[in-house]
């Protein structure tokens, strides 16, 4: 009996590896999982006002220091605001000047789709979460996903009503993207290094890094252009490697994340 | 018999739901309880092989399903963990009070060198020093604190059955 429930499931995760993802085991779990999301969402609400409650005791704890954190900050990026909306007025006249068509842009160019977390793989193998909206709401394969903080990661796996989100964090996950005062461009992995960034670029400590956006023969990132990833920590070289070693820190707060944005392009 | 399943399916069922949806959110240096394993093991110990085999390929289901990944991956983890948990159980276990412990921390153990493995052989790119070094320990402590309530639920729902040989008093 044993074994033939080892076998069984030798051969379930031998057909879910080899078929695509609209084969007929994913076609089932696709299923599966909308029988369980009135259970999870169900569950996620019960315990919604007691993590609330946890949350806001444990944020008062740092509240005062980051009180007196966030006023120095809001003081510098008032003065930054003003000079960005200059610049912006500027950009946009020279750029009717000179007739320059632009690519695909967030988030104008993106509609999108709000939806709640409603579990997470039970393993610190995959950093991945899985959001109570699917292909019903439009979603799709690789589609990007925010929140208001910045990049959260991408869109893994669909099923009907939910979907498999593939965090920033995650080993799997590379997002090219570029340093906004130095436009040195790299290679984002799992969320913490800023990799292929050549020794004749420039990176210093924190730097902004947005998302690049990329278009090459017909080919084009997944990622909109411009969407804030994180700021850079740490940064050096040595003689032997090729690239620079850039540490970073990504925007969101991957552990405090109840809900995201799924921007799905206006044109597909 | 049948009274059996449908509390087993219950109870793993509702250890799955909440394992994915709350317990999974908990993150101390990446480790968090693994409800879902300790109430297998409970059930495992109390009700043996076929039923620990059983009821781990179930709720292995359920786990994969709710959170859409590879399917059957956690069923042949919990499949194995069951059936070897039920052994133990059948044979010596059952009785001692330090069983469902030893248990749960042999198995947490054996259970986290097993998903690397079987990650490693699906080519995903897993940390071992984070999965067994930073999350083990914690891991381990949550599952060790989760053995006392969910081994106590589990003994009233699932009493153990008759052994054979009942005490008699002899009178006179």
């Amino acid at each position: 009996m044993a074994g033939v429930l080892v076998l069984l499931s030798i051969g379930l995760i031998t057909i879910y590896f080899r078929e695509s993802s609209g084969g007929g085991l994913h076609q089932v779990q696709s299923a599966g999982a909308t029988v369980l999301r009135p259970f999870e969402v169900a569950a996620d609400r019960v315990s919604r006002p007691f993590r609330d409650a946890y949350g806001y005791f444990a944020g008062l704890i740092h509240a005062k220091s980051q009180n007196a954190q966030l006023r120095r900050d809001l003081d510098k990026w008032r003065q930054q605001a003003t000079l960005n909306a200059f610049a912006a007025s500027q950009n946009t006249e020279l750029l009717k000047k000179l007739h320059f068509v632009n690519s695909r842009s967030f988030p104008r160019s993106y509609t999108y789709v709000g939806a709640d977390i409603i579990s997470q793989p039970p393993t610190a193998f995959e950093q991945q979460v899985v959001i109570a909206a699917g292909s019903a709401s439009g979603i799709q394969k690789f589609d990007p996903v925010v929140t208001d903080e910045g990049l959260v990661g991408t869109v893994a796996t669909v099923a009907h009503n939910t979907s498999l989100v593939a965090l920033l964090v995650d080993d799997t996950t590379s997002v090219s993207a570029i340093d906004v005062k130095t436009r040195a461009p790299g290679i984002i992995k799992g969320g913490s290094t800023f990799d292929h960034v050549g020794k004749d670029l420039r990176v210093n400590k924190g730097d902004w890094l947005v998302t690049a956006g990329w278009k090459s023969n017909g080919l084009s990132s997944i990622y909109p252009p411009g969407i804030p990833i994180g700021q850079v920590t740490a940064e050096g070289q040595n003689e032997v490697d090729l690239y620079k070693h850039v540490q970073l820190q990504p925007f969101v707060n991957f552990k405090t994340l109840s809900s995201v944005l799924v921007l799905i392009p206006k044109k597909r | 018999m049948i009274a059996d399943i449908a509390k087993g399916a219950g109870v793993l069922f509702v250890a799955a739901i909440v394992q994915v949806t709350l317990l999974s959110q908990i993150d101390v240096f990446h480790g968090a309880p693994d409800l879902v394993l300790v109430t297998l093991v409970s059930v495992a110990l109390l009700r043996g092989t076929i039923f620990g085999a059983a009821a781990g390929f179930g709720a292995g289901l359920v786990v994969d399903t709710a959170t859409l990944q590879t399917l059957g991956v956690t069923s042949l983890l919990l499949t194995i963990a069951g059936y070897w948990i039920g052994r133990y159980g059948e044979t010596t276990g059952r009785d001692r009070t330090h069983a469902p412990f030893v248990s749960v921390a042999v198995v947490t153990v054996l259970y986290s060198f097993g998903a690397l493995v079987l990650h490693y052989m699906l080519g995903d790119t897993a940390s071992a020093s984070r999965v067994l070094l930073n999350a083990l320990p914690f891991e381990l402590i949550f599952n060790l604190i989760l053995t006392v309530p969910v081994y106590a639920l589990c003994r009233r729902l699932f009493r153990p059955p008759p052994s054979g040989l009942e005490e008699v008093q002899l009178l006179g």
